[in-house]
């Protein structure tokens, strides 16, 4: 008797092969190795070249002492200049910085464009514009920025402040660009939520007489928690990865009292040289993503997330 | 015995050439001093270990296969330079078949030593047509690539003798022997710094703008500082910002950044650091960071700035682009009645020092090791390509005989109102000594330690010592195994 059906599963499998081959050799490979690398005393001299002329299994230029234990992260973390600690300091309120913002404006022009009262004209352009800075590259945006507010640039000119010269000052300027950089990618994810929202629940509460406020808070905000949650998430493992920005703001000294010294700032610092310290630092970053991620669902979570996708639809009172 | 070699060298040279030509039909239009070179020192008895003595390598043993030269740098200099002086004057027969390849890597960060070291490490599995040819070092990280075995021997691997080198400046040479005593790399310029002023503010504050008057005001710190006081009267500040000055205290250090592994701040180093603190407490400097917006706006002849730090090069390369009302991309002439031009004028200033620096170096596993040499002969021993390269640029040339021969033939600088700065200059190539003062790391340190005393200097950190803090944890970040000795 033949066959009565193909199994299309395998399919499945062989499609899969390449994403699996790419991310083991791009991402897990490196990933174990960073891991590893954090346990070993592992440091590449700056002081001299690889030599060329003699043969050797070790390139001459690196100083290996083997396994150290937790040598790296006590250094980072406790030792005599905790970078992780200044620079998870210093990433943090870069991010707050850009995200409070952010994500102020970014619900408001969600709500209203997709207000079915409001009925906004042109939404499509504008929601092409809030975009745009997105498609900007971020070092042209920095560089831009830089420009403005540099010593005897437009701004200083205008207020004779040098604000790129204070901590305070950099700190809001790399806060302001993340925050224009991402706002409208905000909006648009927000606004898919908001639009996924079934709108005889707003026509009903309108019917009873909940003004705006009311609907924004019961409705909306309830709703939209999932994905407000990713937005949250993606965002915090986005600023804990922040780099080029502070970089190109900041300049390699990492800006005035070094706030701008990001933690991939120290990375980018230490990668040629003192790549098992690094290693650790990006370690913990890992673990520090992780925790946030964890955490942030966890608040975010309520029954809304699981009706919205599990079997049991809870009615919906 | 000199005259006895000279008589030896040139019967040499008559039969090197004659076999070269004989050999591989590679017509070699410049083989003659080189030829002469090898020959005069076949006789001699020389120890490895010492340059003086050193036997070039053969000319017909260069290998010259490849038909892509690649060469490292980080800017446009040196590109300049290759396009303006040497490819006209190139050896076409060795050049036949062969193009070249410009990596452009910048110097800021460190990124053209990380990509430099990356090409290292792949230079022996590279294509032979990929493998790096020639590659550029500067000062502040030339010990690296001196002790690195990457670098070839310009003397005994690259075929240029001492002979053809004699013209040079002993620092520029100094810079570049390694341990064992070998030469590893040769430079164009000479890069003994000057003070250069604006002789408008000059005329106005000190009421001369004659480069002797002023250099007697200003021959010492406390004189200069004089000077600064009454600059500041009129608005106008003495230095443009905080790194100018840098460079007169670093050259004058007693130690290297670093000695075993171990960063030490030069007292010299805290003196700048003091002076630079007071400097701009009292409004002597406008406050710009170097290389910066402000910093170089300054270098308009009404830019409130009195004067600058710089050694030759500044003169092509930033004073004279920035100094400019029209730009000369904009259509703009290099002449008087264009901005600044012929309105700076230069003197040797409170302290000796120097600046910068860059030098040709071969690379081992170079299947075109005789254009390097080519390359090395006619841009750093070339007494008259090198003349005219001091005459178009004005960038100080590396060459004792093409100094003395345009400042005999009555060379007037017109950027700096007919004034000839070569004699000063040159003396003070003479005077720049390295004996202890570098180390690998200079470039890390002087970036770092720079961008942390900024804080200092505006306020930001209260002390100097929690700007200290600052840079050392910075430079144990980037250089894993040096530590900072406090």
């Amino acid at each position: 008797m033949k066959r009565k059906s193909i199994s299309y599963a395998k399919w499945g499998y062989i499609f899969l092969i390449p994403f699996f081959v790419v991310y083991v050799i791009f991402s897990l490979v490196p990933l174990v190795q960073t891991f590893y690398y954090s346990f070993i005393d592992y440091t590449v001299s700056q002081g001299q070249a690889q030599s060329v002329r003699q043969a050797t299994d070790v390139a001459s230029n690196v100083i290996d002492n083997g396994f150290c234990g937790l040598a790296n992260y006590k250094e980072v973390i406790v030792g005599d200049t905790p970078i992780f600690l200044s620079s998870l300091k210093n990433t943090m309120i870069l991010w707050i910085i850009g995200f409070i913002p952010q994500i102020a404006v970014s619900l408001l022009l969600a709500v209203w464009f997709t207000d079915i009262r409001l009925k906004l004209k042109a939404t499509g352009f504008f929601k092409t514009v809030i975009y745009l800075p997105n498609v900007i590259m971020a070092s042209a945006f920095s560089l831009l920025f830089y420009n403005i507010f540099t010593r005897s640039g437009p701004f200083d000119s205008l207020f004779n402040m040098q604000i790129l010269e204070t901590a305070s000052g950099s700190r809001v300027v790399v806060g302001l660009i993340n925050f224009i950089m991402w706002y409208g990618n905000t909006t648009i994810l927000l606004m898919a939520s908001i639009m996924g929202i079934d709108t005889s629940l707003y026509e009903s509460a309108q019917i009873d007489g909940a003004n705006p406020t009311q609907t924004f808070w019961s409705i909306t905000i309830p709703l939209i928690k999932p994905i407000f949650a990713y937005v949250v998430v993606t965002s915090m493992i986005g600023g804990l990865q922040m780099y080029d920005v502070p970089y190109l703001v900041g300049g390699t000294g990492g800006g005035p009292k070094t706030v701008l010294l990001t933690l991939v700032f120290q990375i980018q610092k230490g990668k040629n040289s003192n790549v098992s310290l690094v290693a650790a630092l990006s370690v913990l970053i890992f673990i520090v993503s992780a925790i946030l991620g964890f955490i942030t669902l966890k608040i975010m979570k309520d029954d809304s997330v699981k009706t919205r996708y599990g079997k049991k639809k809870k009615k919906k009172a | 015995m000199a005259q006895l070699k000279k008589v030896l060298a040139g019967s040499f040279a008559v039969m090197m050439t004659a076999t070269m030509m004989a050999g591989c039909g590679n017509s070699d239009s410049s083989s003659k001093s080189d030829a002469a070179s090898n020959g005069g020192n076949t006789d001699s008895k020389a120890p490895d270990s010492q340059v003086e003595s050193q036997e070039p390598a053969k000319t017909e043993d260069l290998v010259n296969t490849g038909k892509k030269y690649n060469i490292y740098v980080w800017n446009t200099e040196f590109k300049e330079r290759f396009e303006q002086f040497y490819w006209d004057k190139r050896d076409t027969a060795l050049w036949d078949g062969v193009e070249v390849n410009w990596i452009t890597n910048t110097n800021e960060g460190g990124v053209y030593q990380t990509k430099l070291d990356e090409a290292i490490a792949s230079q022996n599995s590279a294509a032979a047509d990929d493998k790096m040819d020639m590659f550029l070092v500067e000062i502040d990280y030339a010990k690296k690539y001196v002790e690195a075995d990457i670098t070839l021997d310009v003397i005994g691997e690259c075929g240029v003798s001492n002979d053809d080198m004699a013209n040079q400046y002993a620092y520029t040479r100094q810079a570049m022997t390694d341990k064992a005593g070998k030469l590893k790399g040769v430079s164009w310029q000479a890069c003994s710094g000057l003070f250069l002023y604006n002789a408008n503010y000059a005329k106005e504050v000190l009421g001369t703008d004659d480069p002797e008057q002023v250099q007697a005001m200003i021959s010492d710190w406390t004189k200069f500082e004089e000077v600064a006081a009454k600059m500041k009267e009129k608005g106008i500040a003495m230095v443009s910002g905080f790194d100018d000055t840098y460079r007169c205290f670093s050259n004058n250090v007693s130690a290297p950044w670093v000695t075993d592994g171990k960063i030490t701040v030069d007292p010299q180093i805290k003196a700048w650091v003091d002076q630079t603190k007071d400097w701009t407490d009292k409004g002597y400097n406008n406050k710009t960071v170097l290389w910066d917006k402000a910093w170089d706006a300054g270098q308009k002849i009404d830019g409130k700035t009195f004067g600058y730090f710089y050694p030759s090069w500044g003169i092509p390369f930033c004073l004279l682009p920035r100094t400019l009302d029209t730009p000369t991309d904009k259509g703009g002439k290099e002449e008087v009645g264009n901005g600044g031009y012929g309105l700076w004028r230069a003197c040797a200033g409170p302290q000796s020092y120097f600046w910068g620096g860059t030098w040709i170096c071969g690379a081992y596993g170079s299947d075109n090791i005789a254009i390097t040499r080519d390359i090395m002969l006619k841009l750093t021993c070339d007494t008259d390509i090198m003349a005219a390269i001091c005459d178009k640029t004005q960038d100080c040339v590396n060459n004792k005989a093409s100094l003395k021969k345009l400042s005999d033939g009555g060379y007037k600088n017109p950027f700096l109102g007919g004034q000839n700065v070569l004699n000063e200059l040159a003396a003070a190539a003479e005077k720049v000594d390295l004996t202890n003062k570098l180390s690998a790391y200079d470039q890390g340190c002087n970036e770092e330690f720079q961008a942390a005393m900024h804080d200092y200097f505006l306020g930001n950190t209260a002390t100097y010592e929690d700007a200290l803090k600052a840079f050392k944890s910075k430079i144990e970040t980037r250089y894993g195994d040096v530590k900072f000795d406090v």
